[in-house]
């Protein structure tokens, strides 16, 4: 296959950047996506020129690392498939593609792919955990969960906080990232009691990190590579909304996080 | 060198606790003014990091990648193996440690896998707590299934992505101690170093991986939590980032080095497809549970699977091992995918005939229980099969091959898991200590959390309480040093300046590491390799072209460095390997088989753990041996028919 790539090149988190074109003549069907982008490396290693940065770790769709927009839609073109998992097959010889980092505020730029991510770490150290002391659990099984309810949090704990939906959003609003915690922990038992101090300081949280709010586009899914569905966004409109008018902010506030 | 295991008198079931009574404590104010430094944040290093800021001492965390939920823990499929006997089919902590040491083929330290048995059903229940999606039944009672070598069904699991589902518990715990300030969290950071002081590890020598800058953070205890080195081999199931450098920095330290030669090979990972292949995929293999392994009888038989009568169909590990069949382990699975390989009866993507693989058979699962029960347990497998394939493990069976995925061998420790420095811990696959020359599926998972959770939080009080540590600062000239030897090493990467990338290097050693170090060796492939590992070692140091600049993120340069730590690793790797003339679950000499193929053991000359004195790169080794005493089990040949 003979592809044409349009990549984004960007020295550092201050310097201007912009799309450098690259002819790759001997990419096959079978390749992944990140090897067509180590093939070119290796080719720009051999002109003596710098090789194209971009974060990746797994290859197996579940850590996370890897993402860039790829002719405008973030991992791709195919369902359901991290830009790791996307193989050449999707697309046709000849094609041309434009490769960008992640676009958003709260995403900064750090060198030509790769962005800062780190505010999604901070949401969930603003409350996307359960308070628990090692040691202190109760036996497993003394807490019967429904299996519809383990399912549902399991659909949304499939979230590997790669950002595709930040960068699908034309607002840029992490709604989806933070839904899908938020669900994971509400829909368990075990997660009921810090469940509105939870959904309040994670929202807080989100909106210090400079992320859009959410007006329903619904771009967030399509491009979600677990298929987190935005009928979480619900769930967490709805819990916010409870925690909110059950407690004062201040005393939802003041009990996150706990004291260790 | 002195090996001193520490392991606890009295019985058996009695030894963790009695130690847990005896090991000194650190009293809750003095816990404040410790600093310990956590390197690595996966299931080990994750949940070590968040117990011991939950204790009280000042944690700092560092990783590589950009964000501690993205360690390679993360990818583990499977499951995680518990002795909660749920099902009523007569499982124990007994029956599991007595599994995992014979799974280990009588490699491992009685005591400390007696431990891990033990505490592996509180780590189902803390892990429950945090909100760890398990699978349940429909009464809402935990699930379990099987999995390969053993006969009880103890394995957790949440659908395919049970180490993700484990690493974000323990990320989360670990998240909830950064937003309080207890845990210093360094994302992007690489530890380059062991700071050294006055026999004590004191400190480590880090290079931002954003900016470049290195530094040194220093406290009074340094924990090694960075997985395992199955990248040796170029193509392996692991993330591409790890690598063994913080282990190998440590062992140049001073840490002992276990049976570097023990790493295991999985049975049913998804083939290479061409020269551009960045590593391999594993498919779980609690497929194994449903799925049936053949190849065609007849050698170079190119006909479509579909068209492949029943008769002419050659189950090979129902054949071999009727009791255990397709469950049999992994060390014995893949020797036998290899085999029938060899024997020309592989399968291609095309059909068969001479390919590197293997039939994974689903159908009869499908037909018996439906398509929609098979979805269920393994949709989001074939999903991925199919991504990478382009073909439907549905319409098609799935084609395995083996591959590199875990590392048995790593840090020698103690029974508290210190390192032979004084201070220096390793936890997780980091270190050596409880699967011996092979490591059963769901084992792994649970390992790393026992370390993390449940062992490590205590016994590295014992230390601590009794350590009269100075008070170490940044000028002290230990640290100088270091850190200049770190900084040196960067620019001297930098400055070779030849024609060769790092990549072609590091596939150039997996290679060789795969073709004389990996599912069978033998003394003169061993002897072969070491020597062929010099020769491209020098040709790395003078010919290899490493672009860009020191202080930058520079992801050519990380490569660098790991990929030189690796070249200095193998051959301590072969020479273990050559060392020992024995056959061992996944060490499989070829001099030592029984005739029907199986590993040979050989306990009166090599009943014990080998742990290697790093002597300076190009030097032997000295080999130190831990005598491995069994007082409960008896040891025997395993037998798997």
């Amino acid at each position: 296959m003979r592809l044409t790539l349009h990549v984004w090149r960007q020295a550092g988190p201050r310097a201007a950047g912009h799309f450098v074109r690259y002819d790759v003549a001997d990419a096959t069907p079978d390749m992944s996506f990140l090897e067509l982008l180590d093939v070119l490396n290796q080719q720009l290693i051999a002109r003596r020129e710098e090789p194209i940065a971009f974060d990746h770790d797994c290859r197996e769709g579940i850590c996370g690392a890897c993402g860039m927009v790829i002719n405008g839609r973030p991992h791709g073109p195919r369902r359901a498939t991290t830009t790791c998992q996307l193989h050449l097959r999707s697309f046709s010889d000849g094609a041309e593609l434009w490769i960008e980092p992640w676009r958003a505020r709260a995403f900064p730029v750090l060198k030509d792919l790769v962005v800062d991510r780190s505010a999604f770490d901070r949401v969930i150290q603003a409350g996307g955990f359960i308070s628990v002391r090692t040691g202190s659990a109760p036996e497993a099984n003394a807490v019967a969960v429904p299996k519809p309810d383990a399912e549902r949090a399991m659909d949304a704990a499939a979230c590997i906080g790669c950002g595709a939906c930040v960068a699908a959003c034309p607002n840029a609003s992490a709604m989806l990232f933070v839904a899908a915690k938020v669900s994971h922990l509400g829909l368990l038992p075990q997660g009921q009691p810090e469940r509105g101090s939870r959904v309040v300081n994670m929202v807080a949280q989100m909106d210090a990190e400079g992320f859009g709010a959410c007006t329903n586009h619904g771009e967030c899914m399509t491009a979600c590579p677990k298929e987190i569905s935005i009928d979480f966004i619900a769930r967490l409109n709805r819990d916010y909304l409870k925690a909110v008018v059950r407690y004062p902010l201040s005393v939802v506030r003041g009990d996150g996080g706990g004291n260790g | 060198m002195e090996l001193r295991a520490k392991l606890p008198s009295g019985p058996l079931p009695e030894k963790w606790e009695r130690h847990r009574a005896e090991i000194k404590l650190v009293n809750p104010a003095n816990k404040l003014k410790r600093h310990i430094i956590v390197v690595g944040s996966g299931l080990a290093g994750a949940s070590a990091a968040a117990s011991l800021a939950e204790l009280g001492y000042a944690v700092s965390c560092f990783c590589f990648q950009d964000s501690p939920r993205r360690a390679h823990s993360i990818a583990a499929q499977g499951g995680i193996n518990a002795a909660k006997n749920y099902q009523n089919d007569g499982d124990s902590a007994f029956r599991l440690f007595y599994d995992t040491i014979k799974g280990g083929d009588f490699r491992s330290r009685e005591a400390n896998v007696y431990r891990l048995a033990e505490i592996s059903a509180s780590i189902i229940d803390q892990c429950t707590a945090q909100g760890v999606p398990f699978a349940r039944e429909y009464g809402g009672q935990l699930a379990n299934r099987s999995f390969g070598g053993v006969q009880v069904s103890r394995t957790f699991y949440a659908r395919g992505q049970t180490g993700q589902q484990l690493l974000l518990g323990a990320y989360q715990a670990l998240s909830r101690h950064i937003g309080i300030g207890k845990v210093k969290m360094y994302p992007r950071t690489e530890m380059l170093d062991l700071v050294v002081v006055d026999g004590r590890a004191r400190g480590i020598v880090v290079r931002s991986l954003v900016d470049g800058a290195v530094s040194t953070h220093v406290g009074d205890a340094v924990v090694l939590a960075t997985g395992g080195y199955s990248n040796v081999y170029y193509l392996s199931t692991n993330a591409k980032g790890c690598n063994v450098t913080a282990i190998w920095r440590a062992h140049k330290r001073g840490a002992a080095f276990a049976n570097p030669c023990f790493t295991q090979i999985h049975p049913t990972c998804i083939p290479a497809t061409g020269q551009h292949q960045s590593k391999l995929t594993l498919m779980s293999e609690s497929l194994r549970n449903d799925g049936r392994i053949w190849v065609p009888k007849r050698k170079g038989d190119a006909r479509p699977p579909h068209e492949i009568p029943e008769d002419e169909r050659d189950y090979y590990l129902e054949r071999l091992y009727p009791s255990y069949g397709n469950l049999a382990p992994r060390d014995i699975a893949s020797r036998r995918a290899k085999e029938v390989c060899d024997e020309g009866r592989g399968v291609g993507s095309g059909g068969g005939g001479g390919g590197h693989g293997v039939y994974l058979d689903l159908r009869d699962a499908i037909a018996r229980l439906g398509r929609r029960v098979i979805a269920e347990r393994y949709g989001n497998l074939f999903e991925m099969y199919e991504r990478i394939t382009g073909e439907s493990p549905f319409q098609r069976p799935m084609r395995i091959y083996p591959a590199p995925h875990y590392t048995m061998g790593g840090l020698w420790v103690d029974y508290n898991l210190m390192t032979t420095v004084d201070g220096l811990y390793a936890i997780g696959e980091a270190n050596f200590s409880d699967h011996g020359a092979n490591r059963l599926g769901a084992s792994a998972l649970m390992q790393g959390l026992a370390d993390g959770y449940f062992i490590l939080p205590y016994t590295i009080g014992d230390y601590l309480a009794q350590a009269k540590l100075a008070p170490l600062d940044a000028a002290h000239p230990e640290v100088r040093r270091t850190e200049a030897e770190v900084s040196e090493r960067v620019a001297r990467l930098l400055a070779v300046g030849g024609r060769r990338s790092v990549d072609t290097f590091h596939r150039e050693l997996g290679r060789l590491m795969w073709d004389k170090c990996g599912m069978s060796r033998n003394a003169a492939g061993l002897r072969e390799a070491m020597q062929r590992i010099r020769v491209l070692r020098d040709e790395f140091w003078s010919d290899v072209y490493v672009a860009g600049k020191g202080a930058d993120l520079n992801q050519a340069l990380e490569h660098a460095g790991r990929v030189a730590d690796f070249f200095e690793f193998a051959e301590l790797m072969c020479h273990d390997a050559l060392h020992r003339e024995e056959s061992c679950g996944c060490h499989f000499r070829e001099e030592h088989q029984t005739p029907e193929g199986e590993a040979k053991r050989d306990d009166e000359r090599f009943g014990y753990v080998a742990a290697w004195e790093f002597r300076g790169v190009g030097e032997p080794a000295v080999l130190h041996k831990e005598p491995l005493e069994f007082e409960t089990v008896h040891l025997a040949q395993r037998s798997y028919k």
